[in-house]
């Protein structure tokens, strides 16, 4: 399965890649490859991680025909969405990105997940809500898999936080699939 | 931020990681407790890994002021008895050659990492490059053999570094661990083998009389055993063309022997140094060598011409230098065309060529930097090379 996250720098986009990848390679038994294409600048920018999830062995590195968009700005949504598979899932960030033209043969999928996580406290907490509607919705890896991959890879003082924040993206994630 | 339990030195188990950190693991799984370098995109995580790792590993990181002093300090630490390395990218492995060709000639095992980027000069920071390939051959001046690995995995960035250690151990060369931007900076699941799964070569001391001491007198293999600093064995090395005893004698008759010795101990041994990745090799009539990154684009144009139904092989090249000629040349008589991509505008390529003499094609894909090649290309010639 190809995937590709997106959004501007600062976002912990590539955090979320990470995390994911981690989850599905270590704790979820598949194999898993990460890349990342990143500029010089630290934050802004459109920034993306692309991630293979595959049963098999994961040899061409790259995405070749994403199934999976994650755009949380507008601008990666601009960039990215045309690259996505007729029949591809695109995942949005419901305050910061319009999907102007969705194309009918795409399932589109939006989550507020910063307003989610601005509640919640802290912005920051935005990816991780974002994560857990992404497993929930493409059932790529399990929740189990992902509260196991994070520790270590969140601040140890807002761990329970951000896991509080994946299951609620989570639980958003199971009502869309089902609605 | 991490509650990654760091004090145990081996890590043993599955991880997570990029490529830079695994590679550093791989240093410290190797025994290497020296580092001294420069920081420089896109290496960098390397040095800062350890930079975490070797306070709680007994290890000494030194940032330097440049990578000249660099390459020099881990020369001492290796004549202080440590396995030492460095790590750097393009433009700092330019300053590093100076002292590189020292390490050669004094004949001083170490491990420079150099994760490539695009050049020349400063010339693509943060993006991919495969274009230190011959500088790594002949980077320095003077005629020398050199090692040099290229991994093309983050499990392999760990794997490889032990047999970089190894291998600069056992020849007392420096070795060039020649990584790119993409692996650099891929992701993917290593695993660290339990302690007793790793083989780590131990430096082959001299085990001689001390009064009778000479630090160039080599074995069968035409690699002498080495003393540490600091142990009263009183001895000289140098840079300048030197006797058994070490002190220079600047002459004919001893640059012959000096240089000859320094460049056979390599090729006689070409044989045992080289590692090849081979797939589907055996009745194929093209046959795509590849090396680093490029080898995982590579395996996918295989993928499309085998679906097309050309019987392509996979060469590796796991060792890049000392170059592979013997198991070249079979592969040259058996097939119609032998391909190389590289990211670069053909390097390894003229040696294949080189090699291959005429007794089937060759082709390059070459790439300029910046972005990996669309297998397309790689698929391209493969198909080209098939015909007739």
């Amino acid at each position: 399965m190809e995937i590709r996250l997106s959004g501007f720098g600062g976002q912990g986009v590539i955090r979320m890649g990470v995390i994911l990848g981690r989850a599905a390679s270590m704790f979820d038994g598949k194999n898993a490859t990460l890349t990342q294409s990143f500029g010089p600048e630290a934050r802004g920018g459109a920034c993306s991680a692309q991630l293979i999830v595959s049963e098999s062995e994961i040899l061409y590195p790259y995405l070749t025909a994403p199934e999976i968009l994650v755009a949380m700005s507008q601008e990666a949504y601009d960039k990215f969405e045309p690259g996505l598979r007729k029949d591809g899932i695109l995942l949005t960030e419901q305050d910061l990105v319009r999907a102007h033209l969705p194309r009918s043969s795409i399932k589109a999928y939006s989550v507020p997940a910063t307003r989610i996580a601005e509640q919640m406290g802290n912005r920051m907490f935005a990816n991780m809500v974002m994560l857990g509607f992404l497993a929930a919705v493409t059932g790529i890896t399990g929740r189990d898999a992902l509260h196991k991959a994070i520790p270590g890879f969140v601040p140890d003082r807002s761990l329970d936080k951000n896991l509080e924040a994946l299951d609620r993206g989570w639980e958003l994630g199971l009502e869309q699939r089902a609605a | 931020m991490s509650r990654e339990d760091n004090s145990s030195w081996l890590k043993t188990g599955p991880h997570y990681w990029d490529g830079d950190y695994a590679c550093a693991e791989g240093a410290i799984a190797a025994g290497c407790r020296f580092l001294a370098g420069y920081p420089i995109t896109p290496s960098t995580e390397v040095a800062e890994r350890i930079a975490e790792r070797f306070p709680l590993v007994g290890g000494t990181f030194i940032q330097m002021e440049d990578e000249l002093a660099s390459m020099a300090a881990i020369l001492g630490a290796a004549w202080g008895g440590a396995k030492a390395m460095t790590v750097t990218s393009g433009p700092g492995f330019s300053l590093m050659q100076e002292n590189i060709g020292l390490g050669v000639m004094t004949e001083t095992p170490c491990v420079v990492v150099n994760v490539q980027r695009g050049g020349p000069s400063t010339g693509l920071p943060t993006l991919t490059g495969q274009q230190d390939m011959m500088q790594a051959r002949w980077g320095s001046h003077g005629d020398y053999e050199i090692i040099a690995l290229s991994p093309s995995s983050p499990q392999e960035c760990f794997d490889l570094t032990v047999t970089a250690f190894n291998l600069s151990e056992r020849y007392r060369v420096p070795v060039m661990f020649m990584m790119d931007e993409c692996v650099g900076h891929m992701t993917e699941k290593v695993v660290v083998p339990h302690l007793s799964k790793i083989h780590v070569l131990q430096r082959r001391w001299y085990r001689g009389k001390k009064e009778r001491y000479r630090p160039y007198v080599p074995g069968k293999d035409l690699v002498p055993p080495m003393v540490k600093a600091g142990d009263d064995f009183r001895f000289h090395i140098t840079g300048l063309t030197h006797d058994e005893r070490g002190y220079p004698v600047i002459n004919a008759a001893c640059q012959s022997i000096c240089v000859t010795r320094l460049v056979d101990k390599i090729k006689q041994n070409a044989d045992r140094i080289t590692i090849l990745d081979e797939d589907r090799v055996e009745g194929a009539e093209v046959v795509v060598v590849s090396y680093g990154i490029s080898y995982r684009v590579a395996t996918r144009a295989i993928a499309l011409a085998r679906d097309k139904g050309i019987r392509v092989g996979s060469l590796r090249l796991v060792t890049v230098w000392p170059f592979p000629e013997r198991r070249i040349a079979e592969l040259a008589d058996k097939v119609k065309c032998l391909v190389m991509p590289e990211i670069n505008l053909g390097q390894v390529y003229l040696e294949m060529e080189r090699v291959a003499c005429g007794r089937c094609r060759t082709k390059l894909v070459p790439h300029c930097g910046g972005w990996v090649h669309d297998p397309e290309d790689i698929l391209a010639a493969i198909v080209e090379g098939a015909k007739p």
